[in-house]
């Protein structure tokens, strides 16, 4: 194991000029030469495939790998309310500066400086790029771009395509990679799984991937190796991620070397669709744009919580964010919102379905909203949402109020990476949701978008040439025994999975159980003597896993329960991660809400003084055994305070 | 609500097919995937093999379920996916035939699932427009009425899942190339490739697709409703291209 230095390569000076300095200081490789260099990029969703794209255009040799039939299916797709661009088209004040702030603002001071201004900054490309392509953004009668409102912000900076912007900028991206897949820059594999990363003396130079179809291993070699792999809430089980989103990838990288950044910051997105039986496979986000114009509100007595919400008199209700957050009122950042409902529920005065013995949910009401603006400006802005809670939940939200209740959406977590976005481990890139960088302990609404095209469209591409510029290509004659070792190890970890020896219960089975575990210890409230049973519940968990998994079928065909298993077991290690990282960061901040620091009234406590850092988590051979390495955040800027939506 | 399923089973593409019988038990809040997922965690504790189905993210946008659900493609609801069809929409029947897409081009990979890389061959003949990343011009200096821009969206939600296939007595994919070439020929920025039509049609006939020949079932099972005028729109384009 090699000991390092922890360096964010952040440049210094002045912060508007840090990225233009740095791209000025980026080498770049000869056009000539580009088509030597061979990169892997592993997922395809809007930083994947924005990223292969523009590095397929600018000549290099790219091979991309996605799990899904398509890369037009990435989770990407799911994405609804918007994307936000400091462009002050509403003139309303706005500027890089003012996203930037809010950005780190909204994450409780626990973010880069350097990163967040320079994702602020190229927000604006990022707009003017997707409409090039012909995303087809909604638009004022002018002809003009519209924008809307999100939480964390009191200016209008959010662009959208209906309820579907992360589908439009999806395929935007998409698109872009078919063209140089078509021009032969790209070389895509679909139902391909990456199982491991191969390391040649300490560099990522590639892959092992398995063909979902025929259960083929294979090794591919390169020059760099960028994932693009997203996030992990699907720890949890239930979570408004795709099935299929999974931490394997950037887990396999972490046992091989990259630091793992902030593994408890998970995001709980407040408006979902409440759970409403045991055998439900995910739970629905409903888009936060839907704050906007619905306003949250529960019974003030318990005794209406039985009640149809119609029934409830006006003087009888509690619209608790308006009423404890004026500011703001129902635009707050998401931690907070969630925290809100989650201390109503607690009260005990949650309304709808029962889940362990207690209601969990809250109305979204968009009467008020109808009856000012019509029921043709709801239904144009939010159709499409009001369609989908209606398919759910078999409830009319036109006529009567929709019930919501948080649920994990994001992970702020994820690889440690530097400014160039390069992990701990050399040419080992990551963008997207699977890094860590831009969004502290929590990350605002339309933001992720952003993110995921600035790392795939503009950040990436400078970076991974800077990187290429001091490489030599591999030789392609050459055999690397590296690359055998690793597919030997993948090999040797499916039939241990298909071979256990007491086979009992379903991967599914014990993914919800630790589900149950992390939800509990993990979630939206995190405590020292729960998280610390947990770690012995999920190691314990873990050992029954290895010992009583079912697996039937093959390794050698399509085997969607084995793919299903190998997801779970890294899960395993990542949640015991995340107890690890809540345990010793002995504060609150963003979603990170300890009760033991906890202000009196109900707000996260900060501790600047002893926790402004990033906490890095190294693997140090065995999982519950981790080494910590700080990265101290430096504010020259921007002054941390207490954050206030009040 | 119990429920006698007949579902398709074939291990490989060159294996033969067969319906499979079983019977389940669930509740009607149920997701349609949801109980055969429950039905699958059957089959695994039995020591069988889980019936193979796509899907991903479970709220009818990703596009990747697929299923003929008593010969219709994505179910009972219509302008709905697989993946949001729920059991209490189906309290009226009691046995239920589960078939995967059937053409030509969308050959069948293990029992549900089926090969849909031919959607991404067409997208690759010129379903993009061309812009350089780093180029774009700034984003408002290009007003687009706002008619022009919500019919582009309207077009530009296809989900790529294929049901219009599953369901043409041609198995044609007009409705998907044309839901394209509508997104795209009809905002300014798209109208410089002239001949995207063409390519498109012509990428869909090598894939093995069949052309349209007027039956509109496509436009009935669509889950966004993608309309057949997308269609209209892109036969006016191919006349007008040089």
């Amino acid at each position: 194991m090699k000991d390092f230095e922890l360096d964010s390569r952040s440049p210094k000076g002045s912060l508007e000029d840090r990225w233009t300095q740095h791209k000025f200081n980026s080498k770049i490789v000869n056009p000539a030469n580009r088509k030597k260099y061979k990169i892997i990029v592993v997922g395809t969703g809007l930083a994947g495939a924005a990223a292969a794209a523009s590095l397929g255009e600018m000549g290099y040799n790219v091979k991309t790998f996605c799990f899904q039939d398509s890369p037009r299916r990435a989770h990407s797709i799911a994405a609804q309310g918007g994307i936000n661009g400091a462009k002050n088209y509403q003139n309303d004040g706005d500027s890089v500066w003012r996203l930037f702030y809010d950005t780190l603002k909204g994450g409780d001071f626990r973010a880069r400086e350097s990163n967040v201004f320079r994702l602020a900054e190229l927000s604006s490309n990022i707009i003017d790029q997707a409409v090039a392509q012909g995303v087809p953004f909604a638009r004022e009668y002018s002809g003009y771009l519209a924008n809307r409102s999100f939480g964390g912000a009191q200016v209008s900076r959010t662009f959208y395509a209906r309820g579907q912007t992360g589908q439009q900028l999806l395929l935007g991206a998409y698109q872009a990679m078919s063209k140089q897949i078509a021009q032969g820059s790209i070389t895509h594999h679909s139902r391909s799984e990456m199982q491991d990363l191969i390391m040649v003396k300490n560099h990522a130079k590639g892959i092992v991937s398995r063909d979902l179809i025929t259960g083929e291993l294979e090794t591919h070699m390169a020059d760099c190796v960028v994932l693009c792999t997203g996030g992990y809430s699907n720890v949890f089980y239930l979570s408004t991620n795709a099935k299929g989103c999974n931490t394997s990838a950037i887990w396999r990288a972490h046992k091989q070397g990259a630091l793992f950044a902030n593994p408890c910051f998970t995001q709980i997105h407040p408006t979902c669709i409440p759970q409403h039986g045991t055998l439900q496979s995910k739970l629905t986000l409903m888009s936060e744009s839907l704050r906007n114009d619905g306003r949250v509100w529960a019974p003030k007595r318990k005794q209406d919580c039985a009640k149809v919400p119609e029934d409830i008199a006006e003087e009888n209700r509690d619209y608790f964010l308006e009423r404890m957050y004026p500011a703001f009122g129902n635009l707050v950042p998401r931690d907070i919102a969630s925290r809100a409902v989650k201390l109503i529920c607690d009260e005990g005065r949650g309304v709808g379905h029962e889940i362990e013995g207690q209601k969990l949910g809250v109305y979204l009401d968009f009467a008020q909203a109808i009856n000012k603006q019509g029921l043709a400006a709801i239904t144009e802005k939010y159709g499409n949402l009001f369609q989908m809670y209606q398919r759910i939940t078999s409830e009319d939200p036109y006529s009567t109020p929709m019930r919501i209740y948080p649920a994990v959406h994001y992970t702020m977590g994820g690889l440690w990476v530097d400014y160039n976005l390069m992990t701990s481990i050399d040419g080992l890139f990551a963008g997207g949701e699977a890094n860590f960088s831009d969004h502290g302990a929590n990350r605002l609404g339309a933001s992720a978008l952003m993110q995921g095209l600035a790392d795939g469209y503009f950040i990436l591409p400078t970076t991974v040439s800077d990187y290429l510029a001091q490489q030599k290509p591999l030789d392609p004659e050459r055999n690397y025994p590296e690359a055998e070792l690793a597919l030997k190890t993948a090999k040797a970890r499916l039939d241990r999975l298909l071979n256990a020896p007491d086979p009992q219960k379903t991967p599914d089975e014990f993914h919800r159980q630790l589900g149950q575990i992390i939800w509990h210890a993990c979630g939206m409230a995190r405590e020292k003597t729960l998280l610390e049973s947990s770690i012995t519940e999920i190691q314990q968990l873990k050992e029954t896993f290895w010992q009583q998994v079912k697996v039937t079928g093959s390794g050698m065909e399509l085997n969607q329960t084995l793919e299903r298993a190998g997801r779970v077991a890294d899960f395993f290690e990542l949640a015991e991660l995340m107890c690890i990282d809540a345990l010793e960061r002995e504060e609150s901040c963003g979603c990170h809400a300890r009760e033991e620091h906890i202000t009196e009234d109900g707000e996260a406590q900060r501790h600047d003084d002893d926790f402004s850092y990033v906490s890095a988590w190294q693997y140090s051979g065995n999982t519950s055994l981790p080494t910590l390495h700080k990265e101290e955040l430096h504010f020259e800027f921007v002054r941390p305070n207490t954050r206030n939506y009040r | 609500m119990i429920f006698t399923l007949h579902i398709w089973r074939q291990q490989d593409s060159q294996s033969e097919g067969y319906f499979e019988q079983h019977e389940i038990d669930v509740d009607e809040g149920t997701s349609f995937l949801e109980m055969l997922d429950a039905l699958n965690e059957q089959l695994i504790v039995a020591g069988k093999k889980a019936i193979a189905f796509d899907f991903d993210c479970r709220e009818g946008i990703c596009g990747s379920c697929n299923l003929v659900i008593n010969g219709s493609p994505h179910g009972k609801h219509r302008a709905t996916t697989t993946c949001q069809q729920y059991m209490r929409d189906y309290a009226d029947e009691k046995e239920l035939w589960i078939e995967p897409w059937r053409a030509t081009a969308f050959p069948i990979i293990k029992d549900l699932i089926v090969d849909r890389t031919a959607f991404d061959k067409i997208i690759q003949a010129g379903g993009y427009i061309d812009v350089r990343t780093g180029s774009a011009p700034e984003a408002n200096t290009m007003p687009i009425e706002k008619e022009i821009a919500d019919d582009a969206f309207d077009a530009a939600t296809c989900i790529g899942c294929g049901a219009c296939v599953a369901i043409c007595p041609n198995a044609s994919a007009t409705l998907f190339v044309a839901a394209k070439v509508s997104h795209l020929s009809s905002l300014p920025q798209g109208q410089m490739d002239k001949k995207r039509a063409g390519k498109l049609l012509v990428a869909m006939e090598e894939q093995g697709f069949g052309s349209c020949s007027n039956y509109r079932q496509c436009e009935s099972v669509c889950p966004k409703e993608i309309s057949i005028s997308t269609i209209t729109k892109m036969n006016k384009l191919l006349y007008q291209s040089p």
